[in-house]
């Protein structure tokens, strides 16, 4: 294999491998990274997602020179070393949809390497649940005289489904391992707190069901797993069914399956697939795209581009928060990028919905007013090792100068952040009108951290009676009800029972 | 591990003894007994040293806002501040109404 890349590859090409958020073309990126760096050198890589050893071995040993991407999860620690080091240059790093407009525009591709399930001999792809940002990369690249490269599980005389159309694609090999593919969004009820319950119970009282919101993202944690347990629990007694949590846009979370067995959801459209889920997935049709063979059709362009522009809320958790309700997960040296959360957590301004959420946005009585999105941040004051979240400057300031990118690594733009959730109670930053207002509202849910040490009580008793701050008692929440009884499901085999045994947990969440 | 005691003024009574939290890392107990008027007392076994600022924040707060006569006895495993104060609202809500929490 590495020998046909030397041939097919010119020093300085751009080269699109996928590497996506689950999906990774793990036999291709491993025969690149054997190139002789006579034949093959100083690549431009596009790389969605860097995830294996080899997306960066690339850049040490001379394969290639510029990296543009957008999440590097597992190697976030390692890229921020090469970045100061500038063993690697970054063009940029992107949010997902940035990234793929991009590649129709300044980023064009030279060739592409992606990973799929099964070919036959036309060269047709099925890429079974986990499509992900597959079509989009080769469309990309093939429309463009590019060189289309699949790496594929199983060559077949008929695929299960078409998912990329053989004339798109240049060649494929059958690897002799199948791609590698790991369960990101997969969040064991056993780990989640207490206080992620109390916090998941004011989401669901004071946003959710004040702002009637029907469709939504959930962001990738254990705080908005425990709104997903809390739907079917404590959502039913508040008879909040049909209400809210309708439609979402969302890598199939198994923490949903609950909400989905008592009718709260009624379609999921998906970034990826999930290991473990696709029999389950398979007998859902009603609420899951589905193929004709069956399974999962994911399209993490698409589903971005409804998380952008469909929903009207995007809840996430962050590592930090400035004053201004910035946020970045940006920390102690590592440099984990974007991905999806920022195509969500903005605000699209030439939006014009008419649901109650968007509507209830408005501020002011200006004619040509318009809605937002909800773009919610739920924090614990503290992180682990009495580690304030709340704090002056981000990290992400220094990191980003060190690393010499062009943009500090914010995550979510505070002027985009709705509500603030802590444990402490909700801010509701929409309702402020000036920036100081909002650096008010802030401390006030800051617990006792530096930051929220800064206001005095009788400023925090006029935040309460405005309606910008809500306490948990405030909002009506008894802290003794936050309890782990009240999830749907607590552990794993939970779980699978909602499926009705269609469920299979990875093995490493298995332990029973 | 830090022992620390604090002293508020209490208004409030409370109807009875109360328990909240597990024994566990990163979590905490505490036990609640009703005191004298006028009082509050708590002490404080932290298996975490140098953080008595933030205790007395977290629990000068609590007596702020909930001026009740107690005797609190805690017994931290590492806990944060945000824990802490759902154990402190937790054990408060059990001594005014009934029933101990898990």
């Amino acid at each position: 294999m590495t020998e046909f890349l030397e041939a097919v590859l010119n020093p300085g090409d751009t080269v699109i491998l996928e590497g996506d958020n689950q999906k990774q073309a793990s036999f291709l990126s491993a025969a690149l990274e054997a190139c002789d760096t006579e034949k093959v050198h100083d690549l431009h890589m596009v790389i969605p997602s860097v995830s294996r050893p080899e997306h960066l071995n690339i850049f040490e040993n001379g394969v290639a020179s510029l990296l543009d991407f957008s999440y590097a999860g597992s190697q976030s620690m390692r890229i921020a070393h090469m970045l100061e080091d500038q063993t690697l240059r970054v063009g940029a790093i992107h949010t997902y949809v940035e990234l793929y407009a991009r590649l129709f525009v300044d980023l064009i591709p030279d060739v592409c390497l992606v990973a799929a399930d099964e070919a036959d001999a036309e060269g047709n792809l099925y890429t079974g649940p986990n499509t992900e940002e597959a079509p989009t990369l080769v469309e990309a690249t093939a429309f463009k005289n590019g060189i289309v490269i699949a790496q594929v599980n199983k060559i077949r005389d008929k695929v299960s489904r078409v998912d990329i159309p053989g004339d798109w694609v240049d060649f494929i090999v059958e690897a002799p391992e199948p791609y590698e593919i790991k369960p990101l969004f997969t969040r064991d009820p056993r780990n989640i707190t207490e206080l992620q319950i109390l916090m998941a119970m004011m989401c669901i009282k004071g946003i959710y069901a004040k702002h009637g919101v029907q469709s939504l993202n959930h962001g990738i944690g254990f705080n908005a797993a425990a709104i997903e347990l809390l739907l079917p629990t404590y959502g039913e007694q508040l008879g909040l069914k049909g209400k809210i949590c309708s439609h979402w846009a969302l890598n199939p979370h198994p923490t949903l399956i609950p909400a989905i067995e008592s009718g709260w959801v009624k379609s999921v459209t998906a970034f990826g697939g999930e290991l473990g889920m696709d029999q389950y997935i398979r007998q859902r049709p009603d609420i899951f795209a589905t193929g004709a063979d069956g399974s999962l059709r994911s399209n993490r362009t698409l589903t971005q581009l409804a998380g952008l522009y469909g929903i009207d809320l995007f809840i996430g958790s962050t590592l930090q928060l400035d004053e201004y309700a910035n946020s970045s997960a940006v920390t102690n040296g590592r440099l984990s990028g974007f991905g999806g959360a920022p195509n969500m957590g903005n605000n699209p301004g030439g939006r014009r919905h008419s649901t109650k959420a968007w509507q209830d946005m408005r501020r002011g009585d200006d004619e040509l007013g318009m809605g937002r999105k909800l773009v919610v941040q739920v924090v614990e004051t503290y992180g682990a090792g009495v580690t304030p979240v709340f704090v002056e400057k981000l990290d992400a300031v220094e990191i980003g100068k060190t690393a010499h990118l062009p943009n500090a690594p914010v995550m979510i733009y505070g002027d985009d952040v709705t509500h603030v959730v802590t444990e402490q109670g909700i801010a509701y930053l929409y309702m402020t009108d000036d920036k100081e207002k909002r650096r008010k509202a802030l401390p006030a849910i800051a617990g006792v951290t530096p930051f929220g040490r800064q206001i005095s009580r009788a400023e925090v008793e006029a935040l309460r009676r405005e309606g910008i701050v809500a306490y948990s008692q405030d909002l009506g929440i008894r802290v003794t009800d936050a309890k782990r009884s009240l999830l749907a499901a607590q552990n794993m085999e939970q779980l699978v029972e909602w499926s009705g045994g269609l469920y299979h947990p990875p093995v490493q969440f298995k332990s029973w | 591990m830090e022992i620390l005691q604090f002293h508020f003024s209490g208004e409030k009574p409370v109807r009875q003894k109360a328990h909240a939290g597990v024994v566990g890392s990163g979590n905490l107990e505490i036990l609640l007994e009703p005191a004298e008027a006028g009082q509050a007392e708590v002490v404080v076994t932290t298996s975490l040293d140098g953080n008595g600022e933030i205790w007395r924040c977290v629990l000068q707060r609590f007596f702020e806002e909930n001026p009740v006569c107690v005797k609190l006895e805690i017994n931290d495993f590492g806990a944060t501040p945000g824990v802490v104060s759902l154990r402190l609202m937790q054990v408060l809500e059990l001594a005014e109404e009934g029933s101990e929490a898990e």
